[in-house]
């Protein structure tokens, strides 16, 4: 009875929180319901008796995954989409490819209804055939060894793309109000020569 | 509802209250000893040698006025002091305290000392550190300031950096204690070398303590890591437009955070409730290891000048990581090799 | 208990939420976001699949399926951030010419 609870409980909270991801305006609000749901799926997988997975979920997706994609909403200062147009136009009488993506989102869901309300009985969970952490760590480093190591790979060139992509281009650095003058010791010079009250000040100066 | 039920709820209640206690005497604690290292007599007119002190600080902040800028966003500036202090609290439930215990007889079956019994204990604590950035970067983010935004990104990001380090730290006792619940570890902790040292894993691990106990210190934004916070140059960070019971509850949370990781270095490293008399009176043993740890953090933060956020940085990826990750290679082979 | 059906179909409403998202949302950041609950739903099948034929295996796809997801969200949002500075905006639509 608590395990039904559970489920249709954090169901529940995973569905409406990714409905909800997907139909705020703002940002920030969609990366913090996306957590909520991360932190539902991860109770449904402590249900699922796989705790090992249940919390690097919470560590990787809702821990590092979330706060990068925080910091880049927060770093951008991501604009509000428009809403004007959104509260206009119903998704499915928009022109081009939103037409086509919504139209296909509700035949997914059609398809998805019809195609598991057929699937029958499909019975419960099989007992006692929990696989430990202990038994996870085995098979994966030695039947998955080698994905393992070329994740480990795949990890270092994100880690390089990224910091590559994202570097601003020094040749478009933009001039601050403080930017020091090409000929700063020429004025520098003569402004000692002079004594007090030196030329007048330059114009990028505060 | 049988006895045992209730002594959980019991339990998960006295845990919590003792937390908040915990707060308040670290609040003392903190002031004291700042004052006789810096040879003065800190509080000492409310009560009887100033213990009254925190009672006095907790009316002051429950009377002050409670503000919010108009330009915050309303519901992730009430947010954010909820998320932070709710992981403070968190992380402590899978942190056993005491040997299993049958309550002077009382109960039929030994309670276990730990309000939540896992087995995968040290992630949980690792995933709920993690969850406590939010509280953090959500503060300085709504409060529409500049002091609170980049204190709270400097904060958080030093947060995440030192995660790294903190978990390779971990990663190297699990390799020793051969499992990830905490319980189990204590208990590996049992018994002495030669008769009089004891098997605490300080001794196998010194490097993976100390940076360990860096990382955690780090990870708590206290001193010498709490630029993010630090007066002198931002303000007050993250909580500068936070009053009242909003600004009590990230001290709070801090303090409480500070007592986990203590808590859980003892755990660790320092045997836990391991002693003389473990059966019965192992709580004691580590209410003092956790006090020893704490009075290491106040006297860390008065003692120690302040990192710069570059130098912080540095240090936490260019230094403590490489030591960190060195730490858990020679662990792992140590293990192979003395089959520990 | 609860019967396998209703993981993989809650699994399946998640991945349509998640499509749902990435084709009707106009900001980029909800983009990313939205492949995320895809993969998340994905997770989820792993998971309940692995804990119905009793293997380990289960779990560990649903490992490197995180860590993909996260290389793949750290280099996505570097790429959204050297778009931003070009277009100061977050809209795919005005990206739509091939001209930079």
């Amino acid at each position: 009875m608590t395990e039904a609870l559970a489920f249709y409980g954090f169901a529940a909270i995973a569905v409406v929180a990714s409905l909800l991801v997907i139909a705020q305006r703002n940002p920030i609000y969609s990366v913090l319901l996306l957590i909520a749901s991360f932190g539902a799926l991860s109770g449904l997988y402590v249900l699922l008796e796989a705790p090992f997975v249940a919390v690097i979920q919470i560590i990787v997706y809702a821990g590092a995954i979330m706060v990068l994609f925080l910091f880049v909403v927060m770093l951008l200062n991501a604009p509000h989409e428009d809403t004007e147009y959104d509260e206009r136009v119903h998704p499915l009488l928009r022109p081009g490819p939103m037409k086509f993506g919504a139209g296909l989102a509700l035949l997914l869901i059609a398809e998805l209804w019809w195609a598991l309300g057929r699937s029958g009985d499909s019975g419960s969970f099989p007992a006692g055939a929990v696989a430990s952490v202990g038994a996870i760590g085995r098979s994966l480093f030695t039947d998955y060894a080698f994905a393992f190591e070329v994740t480990s790979i795949l990890i270092l060139v994100a880690m390089v793309g990224a910091v590559v992509l994202a570097r601003r281009d020094p040749a478009e650095q933009r001039i601050s109000p403080l930017a020091v003058p090409e000929n700063l010791e020429e004025e520098a010079r003569v402004a000692s020569s002079f004594g007090a009250g030196g030329p007048a000040p330059t114009e990028n100066r505060p | 509802m049988t006895p045992l039920l209730i002594a959980q709820i019991v339990l998960t209640l006295f845990v919590f209250v003792m937390l908040l206690n915990s707060a308040a005497i670290m609040v003392y604690v903190e002031r004291k000893v700042a004052a006789l290292l810096q040879q003065r007599l800190g509080p000492y007119l409310v009560g009887p040698k100033g213990l009254l002190q925190p009672i006095a600080d907790v009316i002051k902040l429950m009377f002050k006025e409670e503000l919010r800028p108009r330009a915050a966003d309303p519901l992730l500036f009430a947010l954010a002091p909820i998320i932070s202090a709710t992981a403070a609290f968190a992380a402590f439930a899978v942190v056993p305290f005491g040997a299993d215990t049958t309550l002077l007889g009382l109960l039929r079956e030994p309670l276990r000392l730990q309000v939540a019994d896992v087995n995968v204990a040290i992630l949980v604590i690792f995933a709920i550190a993690s969850m406590g950035v939010y509280g953090i970067v959500l503060a300085g983010w709504s409060s529409n300031s500049k002091y609170s935004l980049l204190g709270g990104l400097r904060s958080s990001a030093q947060m995440i950096s030192y995660e790294l380090s903190y978990g390779m730290a971990l990663a190297a006792v699990l390799l020793i204690g051969n499992s990830l619940s905490l319980t189990d570890i204590v208990h590996g902790q049992a018994g002495t070398w030669f008769g009089f040292i004891p098997r605490w894993f300080i001794f196998l691990q010194p490097v993976g303590f100390v940076v360990f106990l860096t990382a955690g210190i780090a990870e708590t934004n206290r001193a010498p890591f709490d630029f993010p916070e630090a007066e002198q140059e931002l303000v007050a960070g993250y909580h500068t437009e936070y009053s009242s019971m909003s600004f009590a509850m990230f001290f709070l949370a801090e303090y409480i955070n500070m007592v986990t990781v203590s808590a859980v270095a003892t755990d660790l490293f320092l045997g836990g409730w391991q002693g003389p008399f473990a059966e019965t009176i192992g709580w004691v043993w580590f209410l003092l290891k956790v006090a020893a740890l704490l009075f290491f953090y106040v006297w860390m933060r008065w003692t120690l000048p302040r990192y710069r956020y570059d130098q912080l940085m540095a240090f936490g990826w260019k230094v403590l990581l490489p030591v960190a990750v060195v730490n858990l290679l020679v662990t792992a082979a140590g293990v192979l090799y003395f089959g520990i | 208990m609860i019967p396998l059906n209703y993981y993989l179909i809650l699994s399946a409403i998640l991945f349509t939420i998640g499509t749902a998202g990435v084709f009707v949302r106009r900001n980029l950041i909800t983009i990313l976001l939205s492949i995320e609950i895809m993969l998340n739903a994905v997770n989820l099948t792993f998971v309940a699949f692995g804990r119905a034929l009793g293997s380990a295996d289960g779990q560990i796809i649903v490992f490197f399926v995180m860590t993909v997801a996260a290389a793949e969200a750290a280099v996505g949002l570097a790429i959204v951030i050297a778009l931003f500075r070009h277009r100061e905006s977050l809209n795919p639509e005005s990206f739509a010419s091939l001209k930079w």
